[in-house]
């Protein structure tokens, strides 16, 4: 059994739909980069597969194993810039999911916590406030909570937006990485040279979809002249 | 200044000529000590409670959440004292109440129907339009009005209101312990923590919960429109000079309690004598005193923050 499926989604706001008849699924050690311009619907589709957002129309199934393991990396921004928050904190609660009713965190969690700051080489940091960071910063600590969150799943909105080319490059390394050691990963990207080098699957989104399927057939020529058919 | 005196056991006078500050120590261990140790316990747990709500109100952009619960407050006293409830008793009308109207404004605002702040500013003026009418037609005297608005019951508490008052607020302090972690990750980022499965609506219904009873408990020692100002300056202050989360919660806390026992010794040792009054002895009531030195908290606060910025840019510069 796949771990995510839709089946003929619609999904939208309010009653306007943003993205048409979308079928897709995403089997166990997947690597799904999802492409399309801004306002295609990308973060609706990732909301959605979440549950954050009922589909108008159409069929969405997760594995019910993936309850407690999904690691979300937001495209927004978290809180609001005054929030007191040292990096450390943010990062542990990551481990809130693995907790269920349990309301303190132990010595495995902090230990997890610890091990993925190191991972993203914000150790150093894991003292300084939250706030002052650089975006770059801000972003690896994120990613490190997403990961003490994620068991099965990683799911990442546009994770390389702030970063610079050299740590951009790093993220992809390591998320990479990660897909190796068997972590399922969809990823929302504006970058289609990695995504077409690293992912096993391509989801391009338009009004509908325009593509899905393994990126060895993803033919990125044609998709584009598909996409700006539709807008002009 | 000229004289210092000190004529009674444990009294200092400090004599201006027309004015005189005189620290009453004595009251600390006289007849009154009982009624200044129920106001302590009860008024140090309600600060503390509040203080630490506060943290994630204000964060939440909530803060007026306490303004409005307070104003609802006042409706229910006026309520409950229709109904004819002695004044140990309203607390049973007025928690219910309150719990009510807090659930319902954060449903409001979270919703998106209304925006938070006119859905609070609606209740506000409503409730205590309606509470003044209410106090009228059953005919009870200024004197409820005035201490269910400026609080100067907190003198007058007996031990069943203590015990009641003591226990809500503990509760309080459990229950905010317990969920600590669950707060921090739904006020920080609401969106991951509903990824994470976590409760978020539930937790931000539990601290509209929380504050209402909080609020219901600093009513009687503050006073319902100055009860808001325990949740807000604590929190405010503490973000000036802690950077974690739970560093901001903790002094919140502290400084809270601390600003209400130098409010409370402001406002029972300290009295003041004027020459146009006669020289009787005039006081300041609890409520204004416990607000005026967090005010004064604050102040402190914000000046700390900026001589460490500015120390930090001089480091920097050199
Ligand atoms: N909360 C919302 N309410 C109403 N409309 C929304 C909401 N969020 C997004 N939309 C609309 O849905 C469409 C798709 O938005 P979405 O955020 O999914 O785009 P995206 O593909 O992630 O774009 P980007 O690359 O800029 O992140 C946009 O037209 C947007 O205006
Ligand atoms: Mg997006």
């Amino acid at each position: 059994m796949s771990l995510i499926s839709f089946e003929k989604v619609t999904l939208g706001y309010e009653g306007q739909p943003v993205v048409k008849d979308l079928t897709f699924e995403v089997n166990k050690g997947d690597y799904l980069c999802v492409l399309g311009q801004n306002g295609s619907g990308k973060s609706t589709m990732m909301k959605a597969l979440l549950g954050f957002l009922a589909p108008m129309s159409g069929r969405i199934t997760r594995d019910p194993k993936l309850k407690n393991a999904i690691g979300y990396l937001p495209q927004q921004e978290p809180a609001q810039s005054d929030f007191p928050a040292s990096v450390y904190e943010v990062v542990l609660s990551g481990c809130q999911n693995r907790k269920g009713f349990f309301p303190f965190y132990n010595k495995a969690d902090r230990a997890l916590c610890e091990e993925k700051m190191a991972l993203l080489g914000i150790a150093d940091i894991a003292g300084r406030s939250f706030k002052d960071l650089s975006g770059g910063q801000k972003q690896r600590a994120l990613l490190a909570r997403a990961l003490c969150a994620a068991g099965d799943l990683l799911l990442l909105d546009e994770p390389a937006a702030a970063l610079d080319p050299v740590a951009a490059e790093e993220l992809y390394v390591l998320v990479r990485a990660l897909h190796k050691k068997g972590m399922t990963v969809i990823m929302i990207s504006h970058d289609p040279e990695r995504a077409i080098r690293d992912a096993t699957h391509i989801l391009h989104l338009g009004q509908e979809m325009l593509y899905f399927g393994p990126t060895a057939d993803y033919d990125r020529p044609a998709i584009l002249k598909r996409e700006r058919g539709e807008i002009t | 200044m000229n004289a210092l005196t000190a004529p009674p056991l444990y009294d200092l006078i400090l004599d201006f000529g027309g004015a005189r500050v005189i620290f009453s120590f004595k009251i600390l261990v006289g007849v009154i000590a009982p009624i200044i140790l129920k106001a302590l316990a009860v008024g140090l747990l309600t600060s503390v409670c509040a203080a630490m709500l506060g943290v994630p109100l204000v964060l939440k952009r909530y803060s007026m959440i306490g303004d409005g619960l307070s104003h609802t407050g006042f409706f229910a006293v006026a309520v409950a004292a229709a109904c004819g409830a002695a004044s140990g008793a309203q607390i049973y009308i007025t928690l219910p109440l309150v719990i009510a109207v807090a659930v319902v404004l954060l449903l409001l605002s979270e919703s998106g129907k209304f925006k938070g702040d006119s859905a609070i500013a609606m209740i506000c003026t409503g409730a205590v339009a309606l509470g003044y009418i209410i106090f009228s037609l059953s005919s009870k005297g200024t004197g409820d009005v005035c201490s269910s608005l400026f609080g100067t019951a907190i003198l007058a508490l007996n031990m069943d209101d203590v015990a009641v008052s003591s226990v809500l607020a503990v509760g309080v302090i459990v229950v905010f312990v317990t969920l600590y972690n669950k707060i921090f990750s739904v006020t920080f980022d609401p969106a991951f923590s509903k990824s994470a499965g976590a409760p978020v609506k539930t937790v931000n219904v539990l601290l509209a919960v929380l504050t209402a009873v909080t609020v219901v408990v600093g009513m009687k020692m503050i006073g319902s429109i100055m009860i808001s100002a325990l949740v807000v300056f604590p929190a405010l202050a503490a973000m000036r000079v802690s950077k974690s989360f739970k560093g901001v919660i903790i002094v919140s806390a502290c400084l809270s309690a601390v600003c209400f026992l130098v409010g409370l010794f402001f406002a029972t040792v300290v009295k003041f004598q004027f020459r146009s009054g006669g020289f009787a002895d005039v006081q300041i009531p609890v409520g204004p005193s416990v607000v005026c030195v967090n005010v004064v908290a604050l102040i402190v606060c914000i000046l700390v923050r900026k001589v460490k910025t500015a120390r930090a840019k001089k480091k920097a510069a050199n």
